[in-house]
């Protein structure tokens, strides 16, 4: 049974700050007691560094730390440890993906396939490359609510001489949650390779990524329990081969001299040159951990309740747009009429009720729902109904006079 | 001069459905800054014509939140007519109200609405958006 009262036990910022709302967690999520433990105790009991020292702390910890890629792998139902490489995070491994493998694989007349619904750091690191190949960029057309259209895609593969598909498998605007196992396998056929931004899936939904037959995908631990400054990329073996690291140092050969001749370590290591963070990936097993006995499809389950229900409330609203009524996964995206989503902000603040209000660093996305900025409320496993009406209360009852006296 | 909050919330208001020195002019004479927040919706447009040393005018457009309207129409009205060095000394009242360092209540007349803005960080860009730009465009009146 999924019963919230118990998770919110876990989570001790609800017992230090008791009044708060927080529909914030596709910013970063809360953790719960067992991550923050693993954390400090390799701070208070097992500091050591990793590979490196002939005794007991050592071991241990370095023995966590390779553990974490079974974890890992078993979250997203893959077999091989071996492909599961540690980041700092969502933005390091999409830039890993086209740094690291793309710059050396595309050419002039390449093309690389996005959306208008990215996130910029799914964005930005493809400006570069593509700038740098000559490869060019072309984003597949949406429908008019933001989702995913599998006939404007098979038409942009056939038409471009696709090479690079790079997609997030939820959107972090809309809460879309796109085909990517069609998407691959539409890919393929065309021998192009497709990278999934997992930022706001891995924390989410079930991810089989052999299921998928995903080339990439990358993803950060603090928007899924765990802790900041630590992610992951998974990627086929053969495509790990041919990724060069971004970065060379200690911990990452195996061998060199002084004429340059360097022998890397095996994969994944070769991709973490220098001392790693350890307690970030301490953390990030817990987390996987934490999040597997829950049941991923129990947790789909109950943000979807929530989204659902919240949903329905505020679509009784006469002066509230919402941008996502069938929003997929834990994302509600909406505007009050007539009032700033940064001044609705700042009133939801006053009554401790936590949004994010802007962008959400998808730039692009005006071109599709036809506004730049947006109320984000999103949900996930510790909120509550009685948290929903909290913000559907608030937002029934916000006038601009009140968002201003919220302010001054 | 001190506002209580409802009086503080009509000024507000006012300047915010209705805000002065509001729309763009066509002339060349008039020096122009674009301004946009990252964080904010914020995106200004702010026109001045200085003469002799003196600010004649100052215009705005663009979109923007609350504050950011409601700042830049009061500011507008204060330092239109003042001396270059008058409407330089308003705005770094305005400023250091805004830093809580010491200040002139007196200069700021209906900016003082904003005399707690300093406590909402995610929001002092809003507030001090098209004020910079005012600076500025005094600013590029030296040596002309
Ligand atoms: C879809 C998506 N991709 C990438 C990122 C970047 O994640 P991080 O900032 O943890 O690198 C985010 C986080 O906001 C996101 O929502």
């Amino acid at each position: 049974m999924f019963d919230v009262d118990k998770i919110r036990k876990d989570f001790p910022i609800f017992k230090n700050d008791p009044g708060l709302v927080y529909f914030d967690s596709a910013a970063t999520s809360f953790k719960p007691q067992c991550v923050i433990d693993a954390v400090n105790d390799f701070y208070t009991r097992h500091t050591a560094n990793i590979h490196r020292g002939d005794y007991d702390n050592s071991f241990i910890v370095s023995k966590d730390y390779d553990d974490t890629r079974k974890v890992v792998s078993k979250l997203l139902h893959n077999d091989d440890p071996d492909q599961i490489v540690f980041t700092a995070g969502a933005t390091a491994s999409l830039n890993l993906v086209a740094y690291g493998y793309f710059l050396d694989h595309l050419k002039e007349g390449d093309v690389i396939l996005l959306t208008l619904a990215e996130h910029a750091s799914n964005i930005l690191p493809w400006f570069e490359v593509a700038k740098k190949t000559k490869a060019r960029i072309e984003y597949i057309p949406l429908n008019e609510d933001g989702t995913f259209n599998i006939d404007n895609y098979k038409e942009c593969l056939d038409k471009y001489n696709v090479r690079a598909v790079s997609l997030p498998y939820v959107s972090n605007v809309l809460g879309y949650i796109n085909p990517i196992k069609e998407i691959c396998a539409l890919a393929h056929e065309k021998g192009a390779l497709v990278n999934a931004d997992g930022a706001q899936a891995v924390p989410h939904i079930k991810v089989d990524v052999m299921d998928l037959d995903v080339d990439f995908l990358g993803f950060s631990a603090h928007k899924m329990l765990g802790p900041s400054g630590i992610g992951v990329l998974y990627a086929k073996k053969k495509l790990l081969e041919e990724t060069t690291p971004m970065m060379n140092g200690g911990g990452a050969n195996a061998r060199f001299n002084k004429d340059g001749e360097v022998i890397l370590k095996e994969i994944p290591v070769r991709f973490e040159a220098g001392t790693p963070n350890i307690e970030g990936v301490l953390g990030l097993k817990k987390a996987c951990e934490y999040l597997m006995d829950l049941g991923m499809d129990n947790i789909r389950k109950h943000d979807d309740e929530i989204v659902r229900y919240l949903i329905g409330k505020l679509s009784t609203l006469d002066n509230v747009k919402i941008y996502n009524p069938r929003s997929e996964c834990s994302i509600v995206a909406f505007n009050v009429e007539g009032i700033f989503a940064q001044d609705v902000g700042s009133y939801l603040n006053s009554l401790g009720i936590a949004v994010r209000t802007g962008n959400h660093c998808a730039k692009v996305i005006d071109n599709i729902i036809g506004t730049t900025e947006t109320i984000r409320a999103s949900v996930y496993l510790y909120n509550t109904k009685e948290e929903a009406d909290k913000l559907y209360g608030a937002i029934r009852d916000v006038t601009l006079e009140k968002c201003i006296g919220a302010i001054i | 001069m001190i506002f209580d909050d409802n009086l503080k919330r009509s000024i507000l208001l006012d300047h915010y459905q209705n805000p002065h020195n509001k729309g763009l002019v066509d002339d060349e004479r008039y020096h122009l800054i674009h301004n946009a927040s990252e964080s904010c919706i914020d995106d200004i447009k702010v026109q001045m014509l200085m003469e002799e040393g003196k600010v004649k005018d100052v215009r705005f457009d663009g979109v923007g939140c609350t504050i950011c309207f409601a700042s830049t129409s009061i500011m507008s009205d204060l330092i239109k007519g003042k001396s270059k060095e008058e409407a330089l000394d308003i705005i770094n009242n305005y400023y250091n109200m805004i830093e809580e360092k010491d200040y002139d209540p007196d200069l700021l007349e209906e900016a003082n609405a904003f005399d707690t803005l300093s406590k909402q960080a995610n929001r002092i860009k809003c507030g001090t958006i098209g004020i910079h730009a005012m600076e500025d465009l005094i600013k590029s009146y030296d040596g002309q």
